[in-house]
Order: structure tokens, then sequence, then C-alpha cells
């Protein structure tokens, strides 16, 4: 099996503050890891810092993805070598319609690959074709991107946009955090319809809920920075039943 | 410091615009004083009432002292060394374009504004000012096919001087202000356009300002009036070389609506802001004003200024007929170190008379950029509404944005509302954006045209999009 990200000995910091402590994780093609954890264990920032936010500073370690060192390259790079991020809380951008900047990004990614931009026509057949799969409403669509939108409709966008870029690896970030059990369905929905065998994801979540519908084949817990177990989703069940009190003693 | 600060450091647009045309020129001695306002009306073959009317501008002028009141640092200017009138040679007088000097039709070729019979500007009628004189005015006939009449300020006063006569500086008085005084006693050209009674203007009119010799300031002077029931659109754009001194531009602009008349004026301001330590550059002086005189009027003053080393501008509305409607639509970028003070006046006088604001202000680098704006309603202005929306957005941790609102309401039936936000170019929007692929650039681009979208929808098609493409111009280089 071939490896899509190989992170080793990750340490970051915030402001001088150390989050993540020597963490290791490899994530094979075609995977789908979950990362589990009590809050302030560091789960929103690893996600944060495989799409390179500039404020995460990185003091030791190394993040190899597709045989390159994601490090060094910039976020705007790493969206178009294939690596998504869902934002848990994604922010709203007034007088941007949703649509104008999709195709802006979309482009974009064909550009860096080489293909040419896609034209009007050729771009709303694609988003009819997406837009079904997660329910995204019409309207939304043509709305500044994400202003006024409800958690759940912020939540449908972000994976409308994973359907439309087609990443090579998704990052989850607390996705299911403020969904009804409908639209968390829809959202898994969305995301097992694009399970291949070369794309991966690491899912982000507190609740073992999600993992109900999008079934993980490595269940890991980060704890303190670091990874303290990794398990298959039957870990899930009992992090669900058992809380995280339990792992103290093991590790 | 942040990414989008860290960018705004290195903030080094180059300004593309700012090419010397090396042209002969017939210019006046640099100074001011009686006998150059002479040399200037006897350059343009004016009547002597206009003389008379210069030269009493330029008395009130030398009484006057120049304004202090804005939030505008710059060096004093030194009046008897501005050159105030220069124009490029001619052999003669020209019958058709044909005539004109190559090298000019170049320079406006270079600026984007085809002056040639084959390259028009589709739909769109233009007249070129070259410093101190009006160059052409292109589709001359077809308007007048329609009873429009669209030629340069000098031509008006030679062919329709009952007009202007009747019109000059009742809008604007001699005595308004210090720069207005100035521009009265100097004007050298600009655009006078007529609509007559129920004509609706079959094309967008145009002009084009450029400054090009040194040392030189322009002094230019736009009438526009709109009989009863008539509607005109009216652009201007503007433009200067990249020198190291700052050069002068001290506009007047009067508008007249009458009855149910309507003129919509739009400008996209893009002289030269000086370089990053904020040397050279246009200090821009311009008082423009519209008095909705006629019941049911409207004006319009749609601006997009992103150029200039200073900027000092109040386009204004006379609210004088009932039921008339002023309008302000303005986006104003400041990088470098430049200097915007901007806003408008709208005066109530008229009963049910409206007005709306909206003013869009984006500092970057080490730039100030202030909204000044004053509502004033009369006594008599029963049921006169306004509504201000004054928004700024800051790029960078350097820059500045102010906003000075005043209010006057002596009717008690009048609704008065007013919103101000600021906010900064925020680093979670930008990563955003650059998580799904687009490069930092971009993003600020995209960032900063949705916060002006409101004002750009109100610009004529034409030039919406070239006031977009300035906009992320001005902007490049603020990311690194």
């Amino acid at each position: 099996m071939t490896t899509l990200l190989d992170i080793k000995g990750l340490h970051v910091a915030i402001e001088g503050q150390a989050i993540l402590k020597g963490l290791d994780l490899t994530i094979g093609a075609g995977e789908v890891h979950a990362i589990m954890g009590p809050n302030g264990s560091g789960k929103s920032t690893l996600a944060h810092v495989l799409a390179g936010r500039p404020e995460y500073e990185i003091t030791a370690g190394s993040i190899e993805y597709r045989g390159q060192d994601l490090v060094e390259l910039e976020p705007e790079e790493r969206s178009r070598e294939g690596l998504f991020l869902a934002f848990q809380y994604p922010v709203a951008i007034p007088g941007v319609a949703n649509l104008y900047f999709l195709r802006e990004a979309l482009n974009a990614h064909r550009e860096h690959r080489g293909e040419p931009a896609l034209d009007a026509p050729a771009f709303m057949k694609r988003v009819r074709q997406e837009m079904t799969k997660v329910g995204m409403r019409q309207d939304l669509l043509k709305r500044d991107l994400n202003e006024g939108f409800s958690g759940g409709e912020k939540k449908r966008n972000e994976i409308f946009q994973m359907l439309m870029l087609e990443p090579v690896l998704a990052v989850l970030d607390e996705t299911d955090s403020g969904l009804d059990i409908d639209a968390l369905q829809t959202v898994a929905k969305g995301v097992n319809a694009m399970r291949t065998e070369q794309r991966s994801f690491v899912v982000v979540t507190h609740y073992q809920r999600l993992l109900d519908h999008i079934v993980p084949d490595h269940v890991h817990v980060l704890a303190d920075g670091r990874i303290i177990h990794s398990g298959d989703q039957s870990l899930a069940h009992k992090l669900e039943a058992e809380g995280y009190g339990w792992l103290e003693e093991v590790a | 410091m942040s990414d989008a600060a860290q960018a705004v450091e290195e903030l080094s647009k180059e300004y593309r615009w700012g090419f010397v045309t090396d042209i002969e020129a017939d210019s006046a001695p640099p100074g001011l004083n009686e006998d150059i306002i002479r040399f200037i009306s006897a350059k343009k073959e004016e009547p002597e009432w206009l003389l008379q009317w210069r030269l009493k501008a330029y008395r009130a002028w030398c009484k006057m002292a120049e304004p202090e009141w804005a939030k505008l640092g710059y060096d004093a200017i030194d009046f008897q060394k501005i050159i105030y009138y220069s124009a490029p040679k001619q052999k003669k007088k020209l019958s058709s374009l044909d005539e004109v000097d190559p090298t000019l039709l170049e320079a406006y070729e270079k600026l984007g504004i085809p002056l040639d019979e084959q390259k028009r500007l589709a739909g769109v009628a233009v007249d070129a000012v070259f410093d101190s004189v009006s160059v052409t005015t292109t589709y001359k006939e077809t308007l007048a096919e329609a009873g429009v009449i669209f030629c340069s300020f000098s031509e008006a006063v030679k062919d329709h001087p009952e007009l202007v006569k009747k019109y000059l500086g009742t809008v604007v008085p001699q005595r308004d202000n210090f720069f207005a005084a100035l521009n009265c006693a100097v004007f050298t050209d600009g655009s006078f356009v007529y609509i007559p009674e129920g004509v609706r203007c079959p094309m967008e009119l145009s002009t084009y300002f450029r400054i090009n010799a040194a040392n030189t300031g322009q002094f230019e002077r736009t009438l526009i009036i709109a009989e009863k029931g008539s509607h005109v659109s009216y652009l201007e754009g503007c433009t200067a070389p990249q020198r190291d001194e700052n050069q002068l531009h001290a506009a007047v602009v009067e508008l007249v609506a009458l009855d149910d008349a309507e003129i919509k004026y739009s400008t996209v301001q893009n002289w030269y802001p000086g370089d990053d330590e904020g040397r050279g550059g246009i200090y821009n002086f311009v008082t423009k004003r519209g008095a909705c005189l006629g019941d049911r009027s409207k004006i319009s003053w749609t601006q997009v200024e992103t150029g200039s080393a200073v900027t000092w501008k109040y386009p204004s509305c006379l609210l004088l007929g009932d039921d008339s409607v002023g309008e302000f639509y303005s986006v104003a970028v400041t990088a470098k170190r430049q200097q915007a003070d901007t806003g408008t006046k709208m005066i109530h006088r008229g009963r049910n008379s409206r007005s709306t604001i909206i003013s869009k202000g984006i500092s970057a680098a080490r730039s100030h950029n202030s909204y000044r704006g004053l509502v004033d309603i009369g006594p008599k202005a029963e049921g006169a509404r306004n509504f201000s929306q004054c928004d700024s957005m800051l790029i960078g941790n350097q820059c500045g944005a102010h906003t000075f609102p005043y209010i006057e309401s002596r009717c008690p039936s009048a609704v008065v509302e007013h919103e101000a936000t600021t906010s900064r170019i925020a680093e979670d929007q930008l990563f955003y954006l650059r998580q799904r692929g687009l490069s930092e650039e971009d993003a600020i681009n995209i960032i900063v045209s949705g916060f002006c979208k409101e004002v750009f929808k109100e610009l004529p098609m034409e030039f919406a999009v070239e006031a977009t493409k300035l906009l992320s111009l001005s902007l490049e280089g603020a990311v690194g």
C-alpha cells in the first residue's frame, strides 16, 4: 500500500505555546482515519497545520505528503496538490457569490493540473451533479459565501466544495458538530460517495455517531499533543461508552 | 507579523500610466498674477466678460486661506512655482482627427483610450483633455443629431456663450472655497454637456484627463446641464505621469438638473499616487457639486478613487426641488502613503427630498483614508430622508481609517439613518480562500471586490470591469 501522508515527531506551537508534542501518524492511500480526543488535545490544530495555517509554527518534526515536504508548500499549493480542509467554522465573505468563488477555486486547481478552465455551462453541469449529493439548496449557490448560512448549511457547503474539488486527502474538522441527524447522514453520504482506493480522509470528531456513517479504517486518540492510542472502529464505541479516563491508565 | 501585513510592507506596485509623452508644448511661465490670467484668457480667445469673471475670482482668491480642516498632511503648495497653462503645440486649427499629432493619439492609445475612428470605444463618446486643452471629442455628429451638445469647455464658450454665461458659477460660487476660487481664475479646459428637454442621451459620455507636462497644474472645469425630463450618464477618467514632484489638480464640476432630469456622474480617478515613501503624486483638490433645481430631479455620483497622493473631494448634491434625489456611491482605496479625505454633502431643501450615501474606504500600507460627510436638512424640507452607510476596511496594521459624519436637521419630520463599520481584512478569510487554492493576491482581490460590490454595480457596465481591474492593480504587490 502507498503512503499518502507521513507525519513524524511533529511539534507545533501557537504564539509560543506548545500544542502538538511529538505526533506520529501515517496514512495510506484509500484509508479513512478518525482522530478523537478530549477538548484541547490538539485535534483542530492538527487539521489546520496540515492545511498550512500561517499562525501555527512547526518547531520540530516533518510532514511528508505524496513524497513532498508538505511544510514547504504554501496553503494554496497544498490545496492544488489535493489537500482539502472542511472547516469547523467556515468564514463568511460578504459580497462574494458562492458560485463565483467556487469557479475561481476550481479553475485554479485545473490550471495547476494543466487543464483548461471550465466554461460556464460545463461548470454549471458539474455543480448540478454534485449539489444533489449533499442536498445543497439552489439559492445558497447564488448567495454570498457562507453569509447568513445556518450552521448546517455551512457544513453542507463545505462538503459540496469537497465534492467539486475532488481532493486526494480530505481533512474534516468536526464537520458533524452542530448537525442534526438528517444533515449528518447527508454529509456522510457525500463522503462515502467519494471513497476510492486513492482518496484518503482524516475525520476529526468528538462523537462516535459520525463514525457509524463514515466507517473508519483506523481510530486514533489524541491527548496532550500526541497520539496515545490507536485501534479500529470498536475503539470509537468504547470511547463513547467509557470516555477517555481509562486511557490515562493504559498510557 | 501576519502574512497580509507583511505582504503590505512589500507593497510595490508599478504605476502603469507613469510614462511621459515627449511633445512640444506651448506653456505659460510658472507663477500666478493677473497677467498670467490675461495670457490664459487670450490664448483661449475668450470674450471680455469671461476674462473679467476670472479676474474677479483671482482677486477673491488672493484674500482666501488654504483650508486646514481636512485630515491631511502635506507640504505647503507654492502657487508661484506652478505652470498654469500648457498645451501641446499645434500648427493650425484642427478640422478632423487625422490632423491631431500622432504622438498624442499614441499617448491615448497607451492609456487604452482609442480616439481614432476605427477603434473607438463602442457606445461611448470621449472628450480627451491633455494638460490644459481638449484634444478631440468623438461621436460629436451622432450626438448633435439628438440635440446633445458635448464639447470642450473652450468650444462651449465660443459656440454656446449664452448657456455658459447662464450657468457658470451658479452651483459652485467663485468664493465657495480656496481651490474653487483658484480654478475660476485659471481654469483651462474641460467638458461641456447640454441635454435638451426630454432627450435621453443616446450614449455614455466620457472625458479622459491626462496631465503630461512637468510642474503643471491641471484646472479643468466641467459643466453639465440637463433640461427638463432629460437623462445623461457621464464618466471621467484621469491619469498622470510618474514624477518626483507633486502636481496640483484643482477641478470644478457643476451639474444642473431641471424638473424630472437625471444626471449620473461617474469617476474613475487614477492620478499618480506617488511612490512607497510618499514622493511625488498628484494633489487632488476638487469641488464637485450638483444642483437638483427641478422637482423630481436626480443626481447620482459614483466614484472609484485609487490614485493621487492627496485627495480632497466631496461631490455634493443641493436638493432644491421637491421629491429630488441625491446619491453618492464611493470606493476610495489608499495604499503606499496616500491620504484621502473624501465624502459628500447632501443639502436637503426640497420637500420629500431623498439621499443615499454608500461609502467604502480601503486602506493599505501606510495610508490614511477618511470619510467626511454632511447631511443638512433645512426647516422646509418636510419628509426629507437620508440613509448613510460608511464601511472601512483595513489591510495591515500601519494604515488608518476615519469617519467624520456631520448631521444637521432642522426639520422634525426628516428621517436620517447612519451606519458605519470598520473591519480588518481577516486572516481567517484569507486562509479560507487560500485553502481552496486561490493565491493570496487573488484572495485579497476577491475579498476587496466583494466589499465594494454595492458601489461597483452603480458604475456603467463598461467601466465596472475597468474599476475592478484598477482596484486589483492598486493593491497589487500588497501581498509578498
